[in-house]
């Protein structure tokens, strides 16, 4: 594997050919960023893309758990040279990849130069054989997630309509954008409690963006509203049955909010 | 686990159970060779089990008050390192089941060298044991202080809220800060620490030791701006000033008017 990739957490790579990548992250736990992630790629799946979701959430992930998965191997074999890449991308129910990080990766979470070289290496190799690789990366704002959302072009967060949630959602996108130089982010609102929550979400979170952050001249910064999921009991039951809502309750009007969000990505 | 039948002739006649047949006597505790147990006790000034020697409570007294001996440093009284690190898994693996925020302290006494090497190692001691009382004095009973190292402590406080973190860790800094000692007829002097802070993962499995190394890293940083301060590591919240959470809040207050 090459170990000459010197990133910077500051850089994103330059947008080559292949996959496109899509950082999924969130400032606080538990709102459904994994979820989201896992029926977004079913759904960018079902309109014939072919989708690998990375789960970058070193160690600390529970992508296994929502898909109902027991890998064999995962990312930890491929860091430790017990396993190739290819052996340990999977294909997971909903017609996209997985490759998991496995509960070894606790030892990585932290940033050495060779996790970083790792995951940069693994990203270049997978790109050219996907068209989007979806990193599911932890929680917060620790050096692991900003290198895991530096590593890809486009970065989603997701936020619930709850002050913690949406508190932590500016703080992550005021990082993003004040120490990554991001000029654009995408929002996804979750478990939304009526129609048109996610936008007046969203607007809110762009003013005080606009007041303190895009400031800085030549640094126009914008926050779009790639979707809103709205709160349903169908939710709560996938979650539940560790299935896809997308798969299950086709039907549903947080399913619809999925498919909507994927058609939003694909246009 | 302890094994459930007693392993012990305790001449106790108490009956373990009723109309249990008294289990066969496997050990004979007047035959162990304690006198170095008790003498470490004795000058260690433990308190002795009051209990009828070699009987089974007398012999469990013995027992106790060692493990409680090998969970203390010697200097201090504090929880000595090994205590500390079980008791910092068993916080992670309670904060990863709870989600409580709990807060990790790392200390060190700035320029702790100089001490020793200008007034003593007697002075050193002197220092160390009072930089001990002055953190255990504004702590809650549920927080462990411990002597990690030679001048380095950690406190582990469990269910603390972000926003008190730094108020906890600055509190120390200046009861520290604030100790005069005599270190001779002559002389009196102050110390000061540098504390490093970092909160565990909630929610999530994690390792003892990242957190420790979390907060390691805040104390080097704490060190490299110049000691006798804090460092915490970031939290969201630190991240959002109040004027920015009014804004941000008005939004749902917003929609609750609706």
């Amino acid at each position: 594997m090459s170990t000459s990739a010197t990133p910077a957490t500051t850089q994103r790579p330059a947008q080559s050919g292949g996959a496109r990548t899509l950082a999924v992250t969130s400032g606080k736990g538990g709102v459904g960023k994994t979820f989201v992630t896992a029926n977004l790629a079913a759904a960018l799946a079902a309109r014939g893309e072919r989708v690998l979701v990375l789960d970058a959430d070193l160690g600390l992930a529970n992508l296994d758990v929502v898909l109902n998965l027991h890998p064999k191997l995962t990312l930890h074999d491929v860091f430790t040279d017990k396993a190739t890449l290819d052996q340990a991308i999977l294909p997971a129910p909903g017609g996209f990849s997985v490759l998991l990080a496995g509960s070894g990766m606790v030892e990585y979470s932290r940033l050495t130069p060779e996790v970083r070289d790792r995951l940069l290496s693994i990203i270049d190799l997978v790109k050219p054989r996907f068209d989007w690789v979806l990193l599911d990366t932890g929680a917060g704002i620790s050096d692991v997630v900003l290198f895991a959302v530096s590593l890809a072009t486009d970065v989603m967060v997701v936020a619930t309509p709850e002050p913690t949630s949406l508190t932590d959602a500016y703080a992550t996108i005021k990082v993003l954008a004040t120490q990554q130089g991001r000029r654009q982010v995408g929002l996804l609102v979750n478990q939304a409690s009526r129609l048109g929550e996610g936008r007046m979400i969203c607007g809110q979170l762009q003013q005080v963006l606009q007041r303190f952050v895009g400031q800085q001249p030549g640094q126009a910064f914008r926050l779009d509203l790639l979707g809103e999921v709205r709160n349903d009991a169908t939710v709560r039951q996938a979650v539940l049955k560790r299935q896809l809502l997308i798969e299950h309750y086709p039907g549903s009007e947080a399913a619809q909010g999925i498919k909507a969000l994927a058609n939003r990505l694909l246009t | 686990m302890l094994p459930a039948v007693p392993l012990l002739d305790c001449r106790d006649t108490t009956p373990t159970a009723l109309n249990t047949p008294a289990t066969p006597p496997l050990i004979d505790a007047r035959h162990l060779r304690l006198d170095a147990a008790l003498q470490l006790l004795q000058q260690a000034g433990a308190l002795l089990p009051e209990a009828e020697p070699y009987s089974t409570a007398w012999l469990q007294g013995v027992i106790d008050a060692l493990c409680d001996l090998s969970s203390k440093d010697a200097l201090t009284g504090l929880v000595n390192r090994r205590s500390f690190e079980m008791a910092l898994s068993r916080e992670v693996d309670r904060v990863a089941r709870s989600g409580e925020p709990a807060l990790l302290l790392v200390l060190d006494i700035d320029h702790f060298k100089a001490v020793n090497d200008t007034h003593g190692h007697a002075a050193g001691d002197q220092v160390i044991q009072a930089v001990a009382r002055a953190i255990s004095d504004v702590v809650r009973p549920m927080d462990t202080v411990a002597r990690v190292g030679g001048e380095e402590f950690a406190i582990i406080l469990p269910n603390c809220p972000p926003s008190f973190g730094l108020t906890v860790a600055e509190r120390m800094r200046e009861q520290v800060a604030e100790l005069r000692l005599d270190v001779s007829p002559s002389q009196r002097i102050g110390v000061t620490i540098s504390v490093g802070g970092a909160f565990a993962p909630q929610w999530v499995r994690s390792s003892s030791l990242l957190w420790m190394e979390r907060a390691d890293r805040q104390l080097y940083r704490a060190k490299a701006e110049g000691r006798n301060r804090t460092c915490l590591e970031a939290q969201m919240e630190s991240l959002v000033s109040a004027e920015e959470k009014g804004m941000l809040f008005a939004a749902t207050q917003l929609m609750d008017g609706e």
